[in-house]
């Protein structure tokens, strides 16, 4: 199969972070005919469509919006998590570069789904190119008077990866350290402000348009039945292209990987596919004959995840693979819960005895219980996220493992891709020499 | 306009009892500042009518706002996972030799803060490095030379 573009439809041919281009291409006619049905009306056409949620949890779009508390007294909110940090994530950047009128349309049809005035894109704070892009496309649209009566806003983010989870980027979004709250009460009910709030990943929102604009049974036709549609897939590691595919639900890996991303670079075999971004089980290669949606993948042990695929070629020790995953995680969690502050800092000092040789067989029991007592004990899934993929390696590729302790030490002695491989520089420290702090 | 001035201005974008301003506004005393001394929290916290010590601990929590002085210019290495497996190691290796200064440090003359960082979203242009937070892609070890003269040339 070919890619199919339709969240990046046009993006090649036409400068559309214009307001006159996207509109030359048909932009904004979608937002016309949502305006022209009561908001019941249009949640059951997004409900008809089946878009499942792009940013990792798969959850149908439309039937959030028909949980949104519309009555309450409150203002409501729609919140668009433009906080793309998962390792191996890249696509939602690129639709903010290239087609930020399409996010915007989608922002408005959402909002008069829901009966929102509020509109709040929170974008990560690392992406400034993309930030510049985007809010100079909402002024533009502001000032055609698309908007009508709802207001956009985009608020950066400052460097957390925490605060892509929903209720911690709620919590950042009011101002305060990004830390998950604990559900019930669920953002539809209490969100920003603790008013009802619609959240939604930047590729989600972005295919909204496409659904007004040829009607959610022809778009709930493509794709698979379970998840109709497009996803953009990112594609990163060890393949001769890396990049961005935009192709239908239900493409088999094995296609993505090997046609559209050119095969394993370098003539080297493929040993191991993270599928949904690095916090995901992994995949072997005897597993990748799948079809790329939810419920395949689901069906598999592993997550469609954020759609990110890391591909890991034969020169990698997966113990070297584990620590660094964990190290990210160690890094990213945000305190709040003792099994996931505690428990992640456990996992990097088993992984690493286990990497210089003093680890015995009884570390590989006891990695996989700290693991144990982090999942379904922590509020958010970050602490599960630094869990699931050291678990699939440590299961799958065991004897490699094995092989650390029998061989006191790296099997791979230097030769491991990841060899050398760094934790992030304390990031709050870096006082230039002789130069005292002063908080 | 004053810091205070602006920051009313940003303040006006959130609902009236919020602290949304908080991160727009301690991002803005970081510009001004070069970094957020005792001094810019202080102001920042009577612009936003908070205690400094809110400020304080929502400072502390992300990773872009700077407790400590850095450099005119930030270079930042992306080292997660696709950046590791397409050799981001070297790229670090070759900015610290070229910078005699390792990852996590100034330069003794004030002019570049050379870090390690987390994914910054750009793992199908590996090695992704951002120089005062714009980002190169596809760096090499042996093309770190070429970075460092931009910066030189443009300082």
């Amino acid at each position: 199969m070919a890619e199919r573009r339709v969240l990046l439809a046009g993006a090649d041919e036409r400068d559309l972070t214009q307001l006159a281009e996207y509109r030359a291409i048909g932009g904004y006619q979608g937002v016309e005919k949502a305006r022209a049905m009561t908001p019941d009306e249009l949640i059951a056409e997004l409900e008809k469509a089946i878009l499942r949620g792009r940013g990792g949890a798969g959850f149908p779009m439309g039937r959030k919006a028909s949980l949104i508390d519309r009555k309450s007294a409150k203002p409501k909110y729609l919140v668009v998590n433009a906080d793309e940090s998962e390792p191996g994530a890249f696509k939602d950047r690129e639709v903010m570069a290239k087609v930020p009128h399409r996010l915007i349309e989608g922002c408005l049809i959402a909002a008069h789904a829901i009966e929102s005035r509020n509109v709040f894109i929170y974008i990560r704070g690392e992406y400034l190119t993309e930030y510049e892009i985007l809010a100079g496309a909402v002024a533009e649209a502001r000032e055609a008077g698309i908007f009508g009566d709802v207001d956009i806003t985009v608020h950066r983010g400052a460097g957390a990866y925490i605060c892509g989870e929903e209720t911690a980027l709620l919590e950042s979004l009011e101002g305060k350290r990004g830390q998950p709250r604990p559900r019930p009460p669920f953002p539809p009910i209490q969100g920003l402000y603790m008013a009802p709030t619609q959240i939604n990943n930047v590729c989600t929102i972005a295919t909204v348009p496409v659904i007004l604009e040829i009607g959610a049974e022809e778009f709930a036709k493509t794709g698979v039945p379970s998840s109709p549609g497009t996803a953009i897939f990112s594609v990163s590691g060890n393949v001769a292209r890396p990049g961005n595919y935009e192709l239908d639900l239900g493409t088999p890996m094995r296609e993505l990987i090997y046609e559209h991303a050119g095969g394993i670079a370098d003539g080297r075999e493929l040993k191991a596919v993270i599928p949904g971004g690095s916090s995901v089980p992994a995949l072997t290669p005897d597993q990748i004959d799948v079809p790329l949606d939810y419920d395949s993948l689901g069906a598999i042990g592993t997550f469609f995840g954020a759609a990110s695929l890391i591909v890991v070629d034969d020169r990698c020790c997966m113990v070297q693979l584990a620590i660094r995953s964990t190290k990210f995680y160690a890094h990213e969690s945000c305190g709040k819960c003792t099994p996931c502050r505690v428990g992640t800092r456990w996992m990097v000092q088993i992984l690493e005895s286990i990497e210089n040789g003093t680890a015995s067989h009884a570390d590989l029991e006891l990695l996989d219980s700290v693991g144990d007592n982090i999942l379904g004990k922590v509020l958010c899934a970050l602490g599960e996220f630094a869990v699931y993929p050291v678990s699939s390696y440590l299961h799958k590729w065991r004897d490699e493992f094995v092989a650390h302790i029998e061989h006191g030490g790296c099997p791979f002695e230097g030769s491991s891709s990841l060899e050398g491989i760094l934790a992030p520089s304390d990031q709050h420290a870096h006082t230039p020499a002789g130069q005292e702090a002063l908080v | 306009m004053t810091f205070y001035e602006e920051v009313q201005e940003i303040r006006a974008r959130y609902p009236e009892e919020s602290r949304s301003a908080a991160l727009p506004a301690l991002r803005l005393a970081q510009e001004k500042h070069g970094w957020l001394s005792r001094q810019a929290i202080e102001e920042t916290a009577e612009a936003l009518e908070v205690t400094p010590a809110f400020c304080y601990s929502v400072a502390t929590f992300y990773d872009l706002l700077h407790l400590e002085p850095v450099g005119k210019h930030t270079i930042d290495v992306c080292t997660n996972l696709p950046c590791a497996l397409s050799g981001a190691q070297r790229v670090v290796e070759a900015f610290e030799s070229k910078l005699g200064i390792r990852a996590g440090e100034t330069t003794p003359d004030g002019e570049v803060t050379l870090r390690a960082v987390e994914c910054l979203g750009g793992c199908g242009y590996a090695t992704v490095v951002a120089v005062d937070d714009r980002y190169h892609q596809h760096v090499r070890a042996d093309t770190v030379a070429e970075i460092l003269e931009g910066i030189d040339g443009g300082a």
